[in-house]
């Protein structure tokens, strides 16, 4: 060991000291490398920290806008919103989710259906962003969560307006639904104004006017603290609701036209011939559109698909049917004048028509013919045999033009999506849809509305109205009042050119159709206190063989004919106008005719009659 | 033990420790750091009310500690050096027995075993080894010349290596390295050699990892990791990290105004009131507020090596230093981990935290200096 070094407190000192030194030193520079840091991070970065702190600080909320109401003409609810409660949970708040959702499970009872669709949505979100877990909560079950809540961390019960539809069935397909908004329609809806938002119009007038119906989504700029709750508002941008839809929609007509159809399958339109506004649209079967709002469970959705009567289908602008004779005053029309007939042109009957050169018989649907007819005649009585003679005069081309002008073969421009067009067919059409030429007998079985010739039955009210307005070409529309603008109605697309003696000659046919004695529609003229022009039509489902008779009895019920009716009404003075079919019905003139009738006699007592009914219509 | 008598003999400086002499001089205080620490407890207590969410309660209790601490203080000061390094190794052991206590005695909070409960009064036996290790290293060197000799060097690091491996298992690594520090300033102004210095450097080098495999907790590591990439778990580990500077930047030169700073008066800002209120400070008067403060700790720290300097004995420089560097080290942990340089450690920022006894310790270590001070106008 070495010897201890001599006590030295002057070295000591020294060595003190300097060591001191040099932490001061240290301590100084351990200062400034602070200093440089808080500089850093408070004035180099300091812009990119401030938008940090904002941005904890300040959540935007969207405020979505409560959905534009419809009505009918006389202020009928038709849409309306509802005040309901959707229970939602914040994935980032809950935990433990399957315990929560579990607990949840034991209060409200959450089908499959909703836990397969709370995993689905809770895939693609924003986080902290709630996830509807049940749509509409009752009020039962409300209270039961609101009890627990403190056991349920990240539950949200929300009070939001809930799309109803008072009327359920009755206006199912006219004003459609609106429903969650899907994947595909996430990617092509604005997502700055579909936040806060969750359904979307799907169907019907929801979809149509969807734009408007919307209105404009507001913002409430809001400070949240670390744990998400809103401390104040800062800044509220209040939502502009959506506009209100005014339909010309009259609900009693509505109410009146179904039941006049019944337990049929079927579809009705029916025009209000000077403005061109839909009274009343009608398919039937129909479905309750309100399970549509929530969501529908996938068993219920299955069974309206799967349903024989196709409740989905909106029959009044996608079913597309042979019109049969209802065309018939149309194309009386054109042959008139295009001078294929004149007025006095008589063409005999003998039960049959054949073309040149042929021995194929076309059948008239009376068995022994009806003699020698002329154009007047010929639409009373429906004969086909003068029909097949004009048509051939015609021609395709020329019969397709006129077919066109009176709206067959093309939409009819409601505002409705998804209306059929149709089929007006001429050579052009079949080369492309079939791929085959034209042949004369096409142009026979066209020229009586048979054959490749389809129509909805709104394109049948449709023409109805054009030859009630003598070729005004008229076009249907369901809103008269989209928010405080009126629509400028009516629609025209131009008119049809005719000598006035053809038209008179057709117009007053087709009053003779219900109130000649040899009228087809004879039937519905009993008691009549004003004048309806119609035209029945009798299409055929099902091809007969050359020498088979038809035989109603016979014929399986889905495979008997539609029928089908035209009218309009006050004849001398139109207000109105329809069209309508009954599927697999049998003929035009028992099944459909006696429905228009009913139809057209509510409107006449609501608008004409003594009962004081509203003449919104007539004015 | 002879020698070493003779030595303390020969130091002994003519005329100290006399009784009369003592009673003559009447109050011992320091003006300057009299007048410091008043600056900081109020500028504290300033701050604590806006990081409470204006909670009067959290801002009287931290009053009353304050008054106490500088009671605690101006007592300490009126004691002669000579008897506190007479005291060094009572202390000391004192120290110890109650840090041994802890792990049967001690009451468990956040996963730690830290505090002994002392009827009304909570206590962290690792407060007193913040004193005693500079106290007994100061002691043990002293009495011996300097440099220290390797042996010396050794024991030394024997006394520091107890406790701090005591608070070490509690665990508490800040702590555990912070009061080793305090007694590593000792043997470094007593002229730890540079080998030493760089052989320690280089142990602690190898030892690394070792630590972070086998001594390291996981959330120490976490601790770790997220300092190095704080977005590795934003909402997790490195959502303090995130909050505290996002609080501080935002905070620019001026700040957002006192009790406006939103991060903090919005919750963002976790243990705003405690380990995290420099971020409160910076967030609401700007860097301007934390350059005052750096400037305030920086005062206080170069008047306390200013009284080392004056100091007449080696023990009382040693001790004056070592308590003015470890004061500097909390400052420096502190703020450094709560801009994001250094790792998490549980470490106060002195006079703006929350919490009593980290507060009377520090006013002891500030007695201490008060009665080095005291001891140098004597002369």
């Amino acid at each position: 060991m070495k010897p201890a070094p001599f006590p030295d407190p002057e070295r000591d000192r020294r060595v003190v000291t300097r060591r001191l030194l040099a932490s001061g030193l240290f301590v100084l520079l351990g200062c400034a490398l602070l200093a440089a840091r808080y500089y850093q991070l408070q004035v180099i970065r300091h812009q990119d920290f401030a938008t940090q702190s904002e941005a904890n600080r300040v959540h935007v909320l969207p405020l979505p806008p409560s959905r534009g109401l419809i009505f009918d003409r006389n202020g009928e609810l038709l849409a309306d919103n509802r005040p309901g409660f959707t229970l939602s949970v914040v994935v980032e708040r809950a935990g433990d989710l399957s315990g929560l959702l579990a607990r949840l499970d034991r209060l409200v009872d959450l089908s499959d259906e909703e836990l397969a669709r709370f995993e689905r949505l809770k895939g693609r979100r924003k986080p902290y962003e709630p996830v509807p877990l049940r749509v509409s909560l009752s009020e039962e079950e409300r209270s039961r969560i609101a009890v627990e809540e403190y056991r349920l961390p990240g539950v949200e019960v929300t009070a939001e307006l809930i799309r109803h539809y008072p009327h359920g069935p009755l206006l199912a397909h006219v004003v459609g639904y609106v429903g969650r908004i899907n994947e595909r329609e996430l990617e092509t809806l604005d997502p700055v104004r579909y936040s806060g938002t969750y359904v979307v119009g799907k169907t019907g007038l929801e979809k149509y006017y969807e734009d408007a119906l919307m209105g404009e989504v507001g913002y409430e700029y809001v400070e949240t603290n670390a744990r998400g709750r809103v401390m104040r508002v800062l800044e509220r941008i209040p939502p502009a609701a959506g506009r209100d839809l005014v339909l010309g929609l009259d609900l009693r007509l509505q109410e009146a036209a179904w039941e006049a159809l019944g337990d049929a399958r079927g579809a009705l339109a029916m025009l209000d011939v000077r403005s061109g506004a839909v009274l009343a649209l009608v398919s039937k079967p129909s479905f309750d559109p309100n399970p549509f709002v929530s969501g529908i469970d996938a068993a219920s959705y299955r069974a309206l698909l799967e349903s024989p009567g196709r409740p989905l289908f909106h029959r009044a602008i996608q079913g597309q049917y042979p019109p049969g004779s209802t065309v018939k005053p149309a194309f009386a029309l054109a042959a008139l004048a295009e001078g294929a007939m004149g007025l006095d042109t008589a063409i005999y009957d003998p039960g049959y028509f054949t073309l040149p050169g042929s021995s194929r018989r076309y059948r008239d649907w009376r068995k022994g013919g009806h003699g020698w007819v002329d154009v007047h005649d010929a639409i009373v009585q429906s004969c086909d045999t003068y029909f097949y003679t004009a048509g051939v005069r015609l021609g395709i081309e020329r019969l397709a033009r006129w077919g066109r002008a009176f709206g067959l073969g093309e939409p009819t421009g409601i505002d409705l999506p998804g209306e059929s067009a149709g089929i007006m067919p001429d050579r052009a059409w079949k080369r492309a849809a079939k791929g085959r030429p034209w042949y004369p007998g096409d142009t026979v079985n066209a020229s009586i509305g048979q054959g490749y010739v389809l129509a909805t039955p709104l394109q049948l009210a449709v023409m109805a109205a054009r030859l009630a307005r003598r070729g005004e070409r008229l076009v249907p529309r369901l809103a008269l009042r989209v928010g405080e603008e009126p629509l400028a109605l009516p629609l025209l697309a131009g008119r049809i050119e005719a000598p006035e003696a053809d038209w008179d000659a057709v117009l007053d046919a087709m009053v003779d159709v219900v109130h000649g004695p040899r009228g087809t529609a004879k039937g519905i003229a009993a008691g009549l206190s004003y004048t309806i022009a119609g035209k029945t039509g009798t299409a055929q489902v099902y091809s007969l063989g050359q020498e088979e008779t038809y035989d109603e009895r016979r014929v399986a019920q889905h495979r008997r004919d539609h029928a089908l009716f035209i009218a309009f009404a006050p004849a001398e003075r139109p207000e109105v106008a329809l069209g309508l079919i009954v599927e697999n019905g049998g003929h035009g003139s028992s099944a459909a005719a006696p429905v228009a009738r009913r139809v057209l006699d509510r409107y006449m007592a609501l608008y004409h009659g003594d009962g004081g009914a509203s003449d919104a219509a007539a004015r | 033990m002879q020698r070493r008598a003779e030595y303390v003999r020969a130091l002994k400086p003519p005329g100290a420790g006399l009784y009369r002499a003592r009673r003559r001089r009447g109050l011992v205080v320091d003006l300057p750091l009299l007048a410091l620490l008043a600056i900081a407890c109020a500028a504290g207590l300033l701050v604590l009310l806006s990081a409470s969410g204006h909670e009067w309660g959290y801002v009287r209790r931290q009053a009353v500690f304050m008054a106490l601490g500088f009671a605690a203080m101006l007592a300490v000061a009126q004691v002669e050096v000579r008897t506190l390094r007479r005291f060094a190794p009572l202390v000391y052991v004192a120290g110890l027995v109650l840090l041994a206590l802890v792990p049967w005695f001690g009451v468990e909070a956040k996963g730690a075993r830290r505090w002994l409960d002392l009827g009304p009064l909570r206590f962290q036996p690792a407060e007193l080894l913040k004193i005693a290790n500079p106290l007994v290293v100061a002691a043990f060197l002293a009495a011996r010349p300097l440099p220290p000799r390797w042996w010396e060097v050794l024991a030394a690091a024997g006394l520091l290596a107890v406790p701090a491996v005591l608070v070490g298992l509690q665990p508490d690594l800040g702590t555990a390295i912070l009061i080793f520090a305090a007694g590593f300033f000792a043997l470094f102004l007593a002229g730890l050699e540079k080998r030493y210095l760089a052989a320690a450097g280089l142990l602690a080098l190898a030892a690394a990892p070792l630590f972070w495999f086998y001594l390291l907790h996981d959330y120490q590591r976490t601790r770790i990791l997220t300092l190095l990439d704080p977005q590795r778990d934003k909402l997790g580990a490195g959502w303090n990290i995130i909050q505290s500077t996002t609080a501080i930047g935002s905070g620019g030169w001026f700040g957002k105004g006192w009790q406006r700073g939103t991060q903090s008066q919005l919750d963002f800002l976790p243990e705003s009131h405690t380990d995290f209120i420099v971020a409160v400070l910076a967030e609401e008067f700007g860097l301007v507020g934390v350059l005052a403060l750096i400037a305030l700790y920086l005062l206080l720290v170069l008047r306390g090596l200013a009284i080392a300097l004056g100091a007449r004995s080696t023990f009382a420089r040693l001790l004056a230093g070592s308590l003015a560097l470890t004061f500097f080290v909390y400052v420096f942990v502190n703020l450094g981990m709560v801009a994001g340089i250094l790792p998490v450690v549980g470490v106060p920022l002195p006079f703006f935290s929350y919490g009593g006894t980290a507060l009377l310790t520090l006013f002891v270590g500030f007695g201490i200096l008060m009665a080095v001070a005291g001891e140098r106008k004597e002369s």
